[in-house]
């Protein structure tokens, strides 16, 4: 926790006393405000679009059971497994370039990079978020209250609107807060789809490139407060809002319920998805595989070129990724544990509770750039274990959330009887709590895992020469390092493929674990 | 007029045949209760006749109109489930005022009918409550007047007693009764405790594997029941297994593994097998021979357990069958285990059903 959480906070705090002067420019300060408020715009508008579009998907992915319900549920879940610089590109390539879907209306670009382009971008990968978070409260939601409903004379949708959606208004909060997060959060992806334009991240990042040390501060102390205050706000205000007192049009709501609105509905929200989600972030796949037949993967396996440092990246990525995984668990799993017995007294743990959730809250490029300035002032620590840690620190709330609820499912009682039957404490944990949070503790793996593959924004403020393949392929993306399209394409293809990889070894690993061992 | 009518309905959920050929009446303000073991179908012919779930075969009539097609809004019936699903987010005034709204009565008036509703079950003070502040004895009450309080016809309570503890359960099932009769509703009411159908229901239906087992009023289904499962889930009896020996007039006497027992005859076949069945408060136990009685036996006493008002013994018979008796204390002297006695008991109480086709255990198989 201290070596995880404080540095996130404290390094900004202590080097906006040791700077000596924060005068800025008036430019800079115009270009800051606007960059910044441009950050929750997008943010908000995303988020909220996000969850039109989103929620009834989840919907329709959770009540029609059946064959093409779960395709399209695992089709939802691709966004999740592209990392999101590979997502940028793609979308960049599917809107903006000559070859993407500017085509079929012969035109050179559809969207070129700028606002409308980064909130495509927004829209696209958190889009999963809203899915993933929805699909599993429909699922634990009791369809019984929206029977009951129905019974009582309520049309379909009548039932939902005052009936499910209000049950589940805690469900839809914690998506919407998941959304904005990572809108706010995004650097690498944002970067590259954001043409002239600036939003937060895409300032900071610019202003840190240009050496401006005063501005890289102060904007992500402004960005790391307005965040907290803006999810502080959402967070105790949304559960305060009483239900509006009912109100029922039974004729148009019943119009809404007839099976053809449904069906319009549903191929509308699946034709959304399409369109703005899947064909975008699938589309990397047609110039890599153009990439591959054109021989550049020939060059690429040997090593030559721009390659011989693009598969040292992909190395140092998975490496980072491996012990970013392993110290989450160390650190992350007796917190879990402390957390979710409560062990530190209602009210602390409440705050503990929300510290824990600060490095999802605070734009991870912010946090870099916090995380940075601490290490550096704490002394030498190598640059590689300052990503490192930095990576641990953007994944740790996942870590500690999935763990947490894990073990708050697992009775008490049975930890109890286990010491009953004369277990010591350890053991209890060993043979009980462990295996049966077994599967949280391999998703949370791996959620950490393809977080800290995919991060870009706190490891561009810590890394100086060491380059993860996220951060190398921005700067292919970007030009800033001269390489053909093929080759950009072909990277991006080789990042998407490894992840992928991983991710199904790792799900591989999960499935088979058979701990049916006693002793 | 029937309110509700079945028409040879059945229900499958994939290969499983959950209701086969159900046919039945509901009529205007009956207390129907439908009796069966976990699994037999009484969830699913209560959702059937919500609306919940659409029949593969057969008619379902509300009224004398077809139904089947109908949606669950439009059916009339409140579907009351297990654990009542209040409307968590909504007070218990809102939750009964929900009815009349969604049905589209302006809000004063449904608030009105609300509140009336509440002073009904007597819960007008609770009205600003959340339903999570209730008793479950209370949030039945609310479910119940959320259920009046729409204006439906027919009240579908699944199981409603069954959340809640033992003592309140017997004051609860019989306000339940009365608040349905008292609005003149219908009301069917699923449950697998055999007591709570006794006292509270007009008609009983008794349900196994999707068919209707027996379907009467209390008291016949408890003197004359259909067959053996029926006999074994309403009231419970002791079973044996004979040959019909001889027939003389209105009597028969039945080999049961040495012994003789008189029985009705009932149109018996001569060395056909069948089932005897006695309820255990018919049979008799005493220190010497009784006199009068139809059928007496000596037998050793297995166990016996103290009920308060009453005992009951298993007695072992010199064949080695054993058979249940239950006696009022006061009545009674007390019984040891291995004490000599006499059993006794009426031709006219034993119950005689025809041989199952798959055998005696096989039927009494609850479950």
């Amino acid at each position: 926790m201290l070596i995880v959480i404080i540095p996130a906070v404290a390094g900004i705090v202590a080097q906006l006393f040791s700077l000596p002067t924060l005068a800025l420019g008036a430019a800079v300060l115009t270009r800051m405000e606007s960059a910044v408020s441009w950050s929750f715009i997008i943010g908000l508008t995303v988020s909220s679009l996000d969850l039109l579009a989103g929620v009834p998907l989840a919907w329709l992915i959770v009540r029609r059971r059946g064959n093409w319900a779960t395709v399209l549920d695992s089709l939802a879940d691709i966004p999740f497994v592209v990392p999101t610089v590979a997502l940028g590109f793609s979308i960049l390539e599917f809107w903006s370039s000559p070859d993407g879907i500017a085509q079929l209306f012969g035109s050179n670009s559809l969207v070129p990079p700028g606002v409308i382009l980064i909130m495509l971008l927004h829209f696209a990968f958190s889009f999963p978020v809203i899915v993933r978070v929805m699909v599993g409260e429909f699922l634990n939601y009791r369809e019984t209250y929206e029977v009951a409903a129905r019974t009582l004379g309520a049309s379909t949708f009548t039932a939902v609107r005052t009936v499910t959606l209000p049950i589940l208004r805690t469900g839809l909060l914690a998506a919407f807060l998941l959304a904005l997060a990572r809108s706010l959060s995004e650097t690498g992806a944002t970067i590259v789809v954001a043409g002239a334009f600036e939003n937060g991240t895409v300032f900071i990042s610019n202003a840190r490139n240009a050496g401006q040390t005063s501005a890289v501060v102060l904007a992500s102390l402004i960005l790391i407060l307005s965040s907290l205050v803006v999810f502080g706000v959402i967070k105790v205000v949304a559960p305060r809002i009483r239900v509006a007192p009912l109100r029922v049009w039974p004729d148009f709501e019943r119009k809404l319920s007839k099976s053809s609105v449904v069906t319009v509905r549903n191929i509308a929200s699946v034709a959304i998805f399409m369109a703005f989600v899947l064909f975008p972030c699938l589309f990397i796949a047609l110039p890599a595989i153009m990439a591959v037949a054109s021989g550049t993967a020939t060059e690429a396996i040997a090593g030559a070129g721009p390659w011989k440092a693009f598969w040292s990246s992909m190395l140092l990525s998975y490496v980072i990724a491996v012990l970013a995984t392993v110290v989450n668990i160390v650190s992350g799993l007796p917190m879990a544990i402390l957390i979710a017995r409560n062990r530190f007294g209602t009210g602390i743990t409440k705050i503990v509770d929300a510290l824990v959730d600060l490095p999802i809250i605070v734009p991870s490029l912010a946090l870099g750039v916090s995380l940075s300035f601490f290490w550096k002032n704490m002394g030498s620590l190598p640059e590689f274990w300052v990503i490192v840690l930095a990576h641990t620190t953007i994944t740790y709330s996942y870590f500690v959330r999935t763990m947490t609820a894990s073990i708050q499912e697992v009775q008490p009682e049975l930890e109890d009887a286990a010491k009953t039957l004369g277990a010591q404490p350890l053991r209890v944990f060993r043979k009980i709590t462990l295996p049966l949070t077994k599967y949280a503790l391999l998703s949370g793996a791996i959620l950490v895992f393809t977080r800290s593959v995919d991060e870009t924004g706190a490891t561009s403020a810590v890394s100086k020469t060491l380059k993860t393949a996220p951060i190398l392929l921005v700067s292919w993306i970007k030009g800033t390092v001269s390489v053909t399209s093929p080759e950009r394409a072909l990277g991006v293809g080789f990042l998407v493929a490894t992840s992928f990889l991983a991710l199904v070894v790792l799900r591989l690993i999960a499935i088979r674990q058979p701990s049916r061992k006693v002793g | 007029m029937p309110q509700l009518r079945f028409v040879n309905v059945t229900k499958r959920f994939g290969k499983v045949l959950a209701l086969d050929r159900i046919s039945l009446d509901v009529n205007d303000g009956e207390y129907l209760c439908i009796l069966g073991p976990t699994g037999s179908g009484k969830t699913t012919l209560l959702k059937l006749m919500a609306g919940l779930l659409t029949p593969d075969e057969g008619t379902i009539q509300s009224n004398d109109r077809r139904v089947n097609e109908v949606g669950v809004q439009d059916r009339n019936a409140v579907y009351v489930p297990q654990h009542y699903a209040l409307f968590p987010h909504l007070t218990v005034l809102q939750n009964v005022a929900f009815g009349p709204l969604a049905r589209g009565k302006p809000a004063s008036l449904a608030l009105e009918i609300a509140s009336e509703t509440l002073d009904l079950v007597r819960l007008s003070s609770r009205a600003q409550a959340l339903p999570k502040e209730l008793s479950g004895g209370m949030q039945q009450r609310v479910a119940l007047a959320r259920g009046l309080a729409s204006g439906a016809k027919l009240l579908l309570l699944d199981e409603p007693l069954s959340a809640i503890d033992a003592r309140l359960r017997l004051d609860l099932r019989h306000k339940i009764r009365d608040i349905v009769k008292q609005s003149g509703l219908t009301a069917v009411h699923v449950t697998h405790d055999q007591e709570e159908a006794m006292s509270v229901g007009d008609e009983i239906m008794i349900l196994k594997n999707g068919r209707i087992q027996d379907f009467g009023p209390p008291q016949r289904v408890y003197r004359k029941p259909a067959g053996i499962f029926v006999a074994h889930l309403f009231g419970g009896a002791s079973f044996f297994e004979g040959i019909v020996e001889h027939t003389v007039g209105e009597t028969a006497l039945i080999g049961v593994r040495g012994l003789t027992i008189q029985a009705p005859s009932r149109m018996l076949t001569l060395t056909s097998t069948v089932i005897l069945g006695l309820r255990k408060e018919r049979v008799r136990i005493s220190a010497d021979q009784p006199r009068g009685m139809d059928n007496v036996f000596r037998g050793e006493i297995r166990s016996v357990r103290f009920l308060g008002n009453s005992r009951e013994y298993l007695v072992r018979l010199s064949n080695g069958d054993t058979i249940a008796s239950r006696n009022f204390v006061e009545n009674e002297a007390a019984f040891k285990v291995g004490d000599e006695v006499s059993i006794s008991f009426r031709e006219s109480d034993v119950m005689v059903f025809e041989y199952p086709a798959q055998g005696l255990l096989k039927e009494l198989e609850v479950g």
